[in-house]
C-alpha cells in the first residue's frame, strides 16, 4: 500500500460500506470535500446531509438519527466538531446515541492554515467523556478496519483522522481490535508509543537510535481510549522508559492517558512529546521539527531521557 | 370545549409536581407548571405510545428540550404507566432513575438527555428525519423553553428544519412547541434578552407558526391537529403560558423558577390547584384519601 491520508481511506471505506449497509448516513458542515464524504454524498444523496456551517446542529441531528436506527458519521475538522463539546457531552455521550464522530485535519500537520484550524485538544476533550472510545488509525489498512469496526460498535465513538498522507506501518495480516495496540518494532531500552501522524517518525527515530546502540520498541497506539494496558505495562516493565509521541497538545492526549495509568500501576518516568502552546502557520515538516516530532527530534528527546 | 378528562389529569399532575419537588427539596416548579397542560394534552389524547414497550420503533416521541421541567414529564409518565407513582418521590435522590434533568439511559420512555439548553431541537430534527427515512408513521414533538431559544444552536436548527430532508422527506412529522411563560432564571425574559418578535422570527426562518393559550386544552388540541394536517414542513406553536400556573404565589414570579416549596407552602399550593377554599380544606380531605395521603406525607416532612 502507498501512503494515504486517513481521511481519504475513510471516504473510500465509507463508500464501500454504504453500498451494503443502508443504515450508514453522513452529516457534514460544509467541509465534505475535505472530510472526504463528498463521494458518499454523490453516490447516496438521500443518505448524506450537509447542514451548512453549523456543527452543533449537525451533531444533534446525528444523535436523533442514531436514536431512530441510523448509523450517522458526523464529520468536520477535529477542532470544529469537538469544539462543540457541550453538544457532544449531552446529545451524544449522556444520551448514549450511536453517533460516530469523525474529526479530520487533526494536529499541527495541517500546516499553513494555522492554529484556528488545528485540532490539538480534541483527544483531551473526548477522553474525559465516560463512554466514547478514541481511535486514531495509523495508516490506510488500519483506517479501513477501524471504520468497519465503528459501524459494528454499538455506541458513540470518536475517530481522529489526518489531512496528510500516512506511510503504511501495519502488516498485511493486521486486524484492529478495540483496546489492542500493535508492536511495530520490538526493542528493550525504551518504549516509543506513537499515534497518528508522527508514528512513522517514531520508526525513523528508532533507526537513528539503533545506530547509537539504543534499542527502541515502537508501538502503534491507535486506541487512545481504552489504552492497551497489558501491552503498555509489559513494554514499560521491560524497557523502564516510556516516551509518548503525538500530534496533539501535551496535555490530556495519549501522553496524559499513559502517564495517568503508569503513575498508578507502575510509576516509572515518562516523557510526553507533543505540541507545546498554540500551533501556527508553516510547512508541516518544519512544524514537526519545531515541536520535536520529527525523527531527529524524537531521537534527541530519547537520548536525553536515557542520558546517552 | 376543554377536554374534562385532560384537565382533570393535568390537575393531578400539578399536585404530583408539587409533591415531588417538595420531597426533593429542589427543582423547578415554575416551568413545570407552565408546561404541564401541553404535556398532558400530548400524552392523553395525542401520542401513540405503549408504556410497556418504550422502545417500540414506531412510537411518537416527545423531546422535552427544556429539561429542567422534567418533573412535569415524570408526573405525566407515571400517570401514563411508565412507572409507579410511588417512584415520583425519589426525584433527585441518590440512585433514582428520576434524575434532576432527563437521563435517557436511566429511565425508559425518556427520549434524549436534555437540560443543557438549546440541544433538543436538533435531536428532534434528527429523529423526525430518521423516522421519515424509513417511512415510519410516528411523529416527533419538541418542547422548547422561552429562555432556551436564546441559545445559538436553536437557530441553527431553526434554519435547517424547513429544508432538511426535502424534497423526499420533509419534516412534516415534527411539531415544535414553545412554552412561552415569559420568565427565565434571572428575571423576566423581556428584561434579560427579549425574544420579540418571536412569531416573526420563526416565520422568517420558514416555519408556519400558530399562537395559542398553552393552558387551554381545546386550543392545544386544535393546534396539534393543524400541525398534523400540515404537509411539507414542520410546524411551530407559540404557546403563551403562565409560569407557576395554578399556584397563586408562584404565578409570574421569577423567584419560583428554581426553588422547591416548603411543606406548608406545598400543601397550600395543592389546595389551590384543587380549587378548595381554606375553610373547606379539612372537610375536602375527608373525601379525597389520595390527596390526604400526599398532604400527610408532606406534613410529616415538615416535622423532620
Amino acid at each position: 500500500m502507498a501512503a494515504k491520508a486517513s481521511r481519504v481511506a475513510f471516504g473510500e471505506t465509507l463508500l464501500e460500506l454504504g453500498a451494503r449497509d443502508e443504515r450508514i448516513v453522513t452529516l457534514d458542515a460544509d467541509l465534505s470535500k475535505s472530510t472526504m464524504t463528498a463521494k458518499f454524498a454523490k453516490t447516496y444523496p438521500a443518505r448524506a446531509f450537509n447542514l451548512g456551517i453549523a456543527e452543533s446542529n449537525m451533531i444533534g441531528i446525528g444523535a436523533g438519527l442514531a436514536l431512530t436506527g441510523r448509523i450517522p458519521f458526523v464529520c468536520s475538522f477535529a477542532c470544529f466538531v469537538v469544539g462543540r463539546f457541550e453538544t457532544i457531552r449531552i446529545s451524544v455521550a449522556y444520551t448514549n446515541a450511536n453517533v460516530k464522530i469523525v474529526g479530520t485535519h487533526s494536529g499541527i500537520a495541517i500546516g499553513e492554515d494555522g492554529y484556528s484550524q488545528m485540532g490539538i485538544e480534541d483527544i483531551a476533550c473526548i477522553r474525559a467523556l465516560p463512554n466514547i472510545p478514541v481511535i486514531q488509525p495509523a495508516d490506510e489498512l488500519e483506517t479501513k478496519q477501524v471504520i468497519a469496526y465503528a459501524v459494528e460498535h454499538a455506541g458513540p465513538l470518536y475517530l481522529r483522522l489526518t489531512r496528510q498522507s500516512l506511510d503504511p506501518v501495519c502488516p498485511a495480516d493486521y486486524r484492529f481490535q478495540l483496546g489492542r495496540w500493535l508492536v511495530l518494532r520490538p526493542g528493550h531500552d525504551v518504549t516509543l508509543l506513537g499515534t497518528g501522524g508522527p508514528l512513522s517518525n517514531c520508526l525513523e527515530a528508532a533507526k537513528l537510535l539503533e545506530a547509537d546502540g539504543i534499542s527502541a520498541e515502537v508501538i502503534n497506539a491507535a486506541c487512545i481510549k481504552p489504552l492497551d494496558e497489558e501491552l503498555l505495562l509489559g513494554s514499560a516493565g521491560k524497557t523502564g522508559h516510556v516516551v509518548t509521541v503525538e500530534d496533539h497538545a501535551i496535555h490530556g492526549g495519549l501522553g496524559g492517558a499513559v502517564a495517568e495509568t503508569l503513575s498508578e500501576v507502575m510509576p516509572i518516568e515518562v516523557r510526553r512529546l507533543g505540541v507545546q502552546g498554540f500551533g501556527e502557520s508553516g510547512d508541516p515538516k518544519g512544524l514537526y521539527a519545531k515541536h520535536g516530532l520529527d525523527p531527529a527530534g524524537i531521537a534527541t528527546s530519547v537520548r536525553k531521557f536515557l542520558n546517552r | 370545549m376543554p377536554d374534562a378528562r385532560v384537565v382533570a389529569i393535568a390537575r393531578q399532575c400539578r399536585v404530583q409536581i408539587i409533591r415531588m419537588l417538595t420531597h426533593a427539596g429542589s427543582g423547578h416548579p415554575g416551568g413545570s407548571l407552565s408546561v404541564i397542560d401541553i404535556l398532558t394534552a400530548l400524552y392523553f389524547g395525542r401520542l401513540r405510545y405503549d408504556a410497556k414497550r418504550p422502545d417500540w420503533p414506531d412510537r411518537d416521541r416527545v423531546v422535552l428540550s427544556k429539561g429542567h421541567a422534567v418533573p412535569a414529564l415524570y408526573a405525566v409518565m407515571a400517570r401514563a404507566g411508565y412507572f409507579h407513582e410511588s417512584e415520583l418521590v425519589t426525584l433527585r435522590k441518590l440512585g433514582s432513575r428520576l434524575q434532576g434533568h432527563p437521563d435517557r439511559t436511566a429511565l425508559p420512555g425518556i427520549e434524549a438527555a436534555t437540560g443543557s439548553l438549546g440541544q433538543g431541537l436538533s435531536i428532534s430534527l434528527g429523529m423526525a428525519l430518521g423516522l421519515k427515512l424509513r417511512a415510519a408513521p410516528a411523529r416527533v414533538y419538541c418542547i422548547l423553553g422561552d429562555g432556551e431559544i436564546q441559545e445559538g444552536q436553536v437557530w441553527e436548527a431553526a434554519m435547517s428544519a424547513p429544508k432538511l430532508g426535502r424534497p423526499d422527506h420533509p419534516l412534516d412529522n415534527l411539531c415544535v412547541i414553545l412554552d412561552y411563560n415569559k420568565i427565565q432564571l434571572d428575571n423576566f425574559v423581556a428584561k434579560i434578552m427579549d425574544l420579540e418578535p418571536v412569531v416573526a422570527k420563526w416565520q422568517a426562518f420558514g416555519w408556519p407558526v400558530l399562537e395559542i393559550d398553552g393552558h387551554d386544552t381545546d386550543q392545544i388540541g386544535k393546534a396539534l391537529d393543524a400541525a398534523e394536517a400540515t404537509r411539507g414542513t414542520p410546524t411551530f406553536i407559540v404557546a403563551h403560558t403562565v409560569k407557576g400556573k395554578g399556584v397563586s404565589f408562584m404565578e409570574n414570579d421569577p423567584e419560583w423558577h428554581g426553588k422547591a416549596p416548603k411543606p406548608a407552602e406545598a400543601i397550600r399550593a395543592i389546595r389551590e390547584i384543587l380549587g378548595v377554599g381554606e375553610a373547606a380544606w379539612g372537610d375536602y380531605l375527608k373525601t379525597d384519601p389520595a390527596t390526604r395521603a400526599i398532604v400527610d406525607e408532606l406534613a410529616a416532612l415538615e416535622k423532620k
